[in-house]
């Protein structure tokens, strides 16, 4: 695995390891979550984590972020982002935002209080909200930008995270189940979008989903992970593997599930 | 100040005439405009149970400072507050309990210590008005302390409230983009304890925590964003902190409890904006 790990890097991009993992091991409550964890992740390349629930595939994600303490190497490439000085700077899209549909937080608040220190509460720089609508725009959302979060539809929200994630551009984009609980069109529109950002920006991305049959399409590379790494490659090598095959139930229909 | 008294006893009310309602006057509008403020952020952040506990810890604070013989036990009042507060977070932080276990359990601990130590020798009596309040006592040296605290404390509102607010709005979020959750919420509990602990002696422990939470309540009914919650906060707060002062004159009332209820009663009238809206077709 460590010796065919830059295949299926696009020709054109640098293919260069952006973000390592050497050995991750994590223990929560006395129980092991994440064992051996070594993980190569390349700009300008789409990496899926698929498994079981509660194989460790957000909390692999969270290691990433610094919320979870952990034995093992994380390196990532030396950059000057806007995080702390030991990561570099990272776009999170969480599973599902966790926060008071009722606060009166417009799209264009979320963005300026991210990007700014002039208080929301006064009024907007036209800088910032320029930046907001380009942001918006990229992910076909810039019609968001004055309604309230809490209006917002899953899959709007979702856009809207997603450009938030991405502005100013990181260089690790770390994405947990981004579709689930977004319809079909909603689905495709998110991954076509994933897909152009990170041929556009060289950006490398992880991202957690379930959603087989959508996302062999899109991604470089598929990580099956069940508390460690069971097989990863190309989504061909990945489907060919029997402990993938029987855990998205591929042997009893020929087609993956929706 | 001269020329404050000056210009308010030309307005044509008895209540003008005062000089204690005059300087009473004065305190509202410098403190209303940061409690609501404070209170936006307080009700976005889900502490509206943390600062009430903070308001009761006051309490304890007044009692060790009595204990320990000081004359004004404004210094063990904020003392105990802070440790109170970042104990609290942290509890929460690292035993990773439910908020409202946690804050319930300090609030029984302090409120039951400061009464006990209040209580001996039979003189509670002598303290009840801290927890009432007497807005009509305040003395213009006070005012100016009451100014610089405000301007202190508002200003290190408005330097972090986009911070406070996106770490309200989710903290793994907030941590992706390199912010620091625990530093911004040790200053903002900071910044609680501060503005409660001074204006406690005019407004009373049991209605402080009112004075930041109802305006800001009021306000989310209607607003669709941060500016619009804010202005409307400072606004429902500097109404009912003139009505309620004239109507506690009138009456002869608590000003903290009568201003309070007039902020209630805007509550209730932002609830039916609130319904009217939702119920026309056309928003």
């Amino acid at each position: 695995m460590e010796l065919d790990h830059h295949k299926g890097v696009a020709r054109h991009l640098c293919g260069e390891c952006c973000t390592k993992l050497e050995n991750i091991n994590v223990t929560l409550d006395g129980r092991r979550v994440l064992e051996d964890i070594s993980l190569h992740l390349h700009c300008g390349e789409l990496t899926t984590l698929v498994g079981p629930n509660g194989a460790g595939k957000s909390t692999l994600l969270r290691t990433l972020l610094g919320e979870v303490p952990h034995t093992g190497i994380l390196h990532f490439l030396p950059v000057f982002g806007h995080g702390r000085p030991d990561a570099p700077a990272m776009g999170y899209v969480p599973q599902q935002l966790e926060f008071d549909r009722y606060s009166p937080i417009s799209v264009l608040d979320a963005f300026s209080s991210a990007l700014s220190r002039w208080p929301v509460a006064l009024w907007h720089s036209r800088r910032h909200r320029q930046t907001a609508l380009d942001a918006l725009a990229a992910v076909h959302a810039e019609h968001l930008i004055n309604r309230r979060l809490g209006e917002l539809s899953g899959g709007e929200l979702q856009r809207v995270l997603l450009a938030l994630s991405l502005t100013p551009v990181p260089n690790l984009l770390l994405l947990d189940e981004p579709v689930s609980g977004i319809d079909l069109p909603g689905r495709e529109l998110f991954y076509r979008t994933v897909s152009e950002l990170r041929h556009d920006y060289d950006l490398s991305i992880l991202m957690v989903s379930h959603d087989l049959a959508g996302i062999t399409a899109v991604s470089d590379r598929i990580v099956f992970l069940n508390h460690r790494i069971v097989c990863a490659g190309t989504p061909a090598e990945v489907i060919a593997n029997p402990e993938v095959r029987r855990t998205f139930g591929l042997e009893i229909s020929d087609s993956p599930r929706a | 100040m001269n020329t404050w008294h000056t210009l308010i006893s030309l307005l044509p009310f008895e209540w003008a005439q005062f000089g204690f309602m005059r300087t009473a006057l004065l305190a509202i509008l410098i403190v209303s405009p940061l409690f609501a403020l404070m209170g936006t952020l307080v009700v976005n952040n889900r502490m509206a149970f943390f600062s009430d506990a903070i308001g009761h810890a006051s309490l304890t604070g007044v009692g060790l400072g009595v204990l320990l013989g000081m004359a004004n036990p404004l210094g063990a009042l904020v003392g105990f507050a802070l440790i109170l507060g970042i104990g609290i977070i942290a509890l929460q932080r690292f035993t990773r309990s439910a908020m409202d276990t946690v804050i319930s359990l300090s609030m029984s601990f302090s409120v039951a210590l400061g009464v006990v130590l209040l209580s001996r020798g039979g003189n509670f009596n002598k303290f009840s008005h801290y927890l009432i309040g007497d807005l009509l006592s305040i003395t213009n040296q006070e005012i100016a302390q009451l100014l610089v605290t405000s301007v202190v404390v508002g200003g290190g509102l408005l330097l972090g409230y986009n911070r406070i607010l996106f770490i309200g709005l989710n903290e793994s979020l907030a941590r992706s983009r390199g912010m620091n959750a625990w530093w911004t919420q040790m200053l903002f509990c900071t910044a609680i304890v501060m503005v409660v602990t001074m204006n406690l002696s005019w407004v009373g422990i049991l209605i402080v925590n009112s004075m930041l939470i109802v305006p800001a309540a009021g306000a989310r009914n209607i607003a669709r964003n941060s500016r619009q919650y804010v202005l409307y906060a400072v606004a429902i707060a500097l109404f009912s902190g003139i009505a309620g002062l004239i109507a506690s004159y009138s009456f002869n009332t608590a000003t903290g409890a009568s201003i309070v209820l007039v902020a209630m009663g805007c509550f209730v009238v932002t609830l039916g904006i609130k319904a009217a809206r939702s119920a026309s077709p056309i928003r």
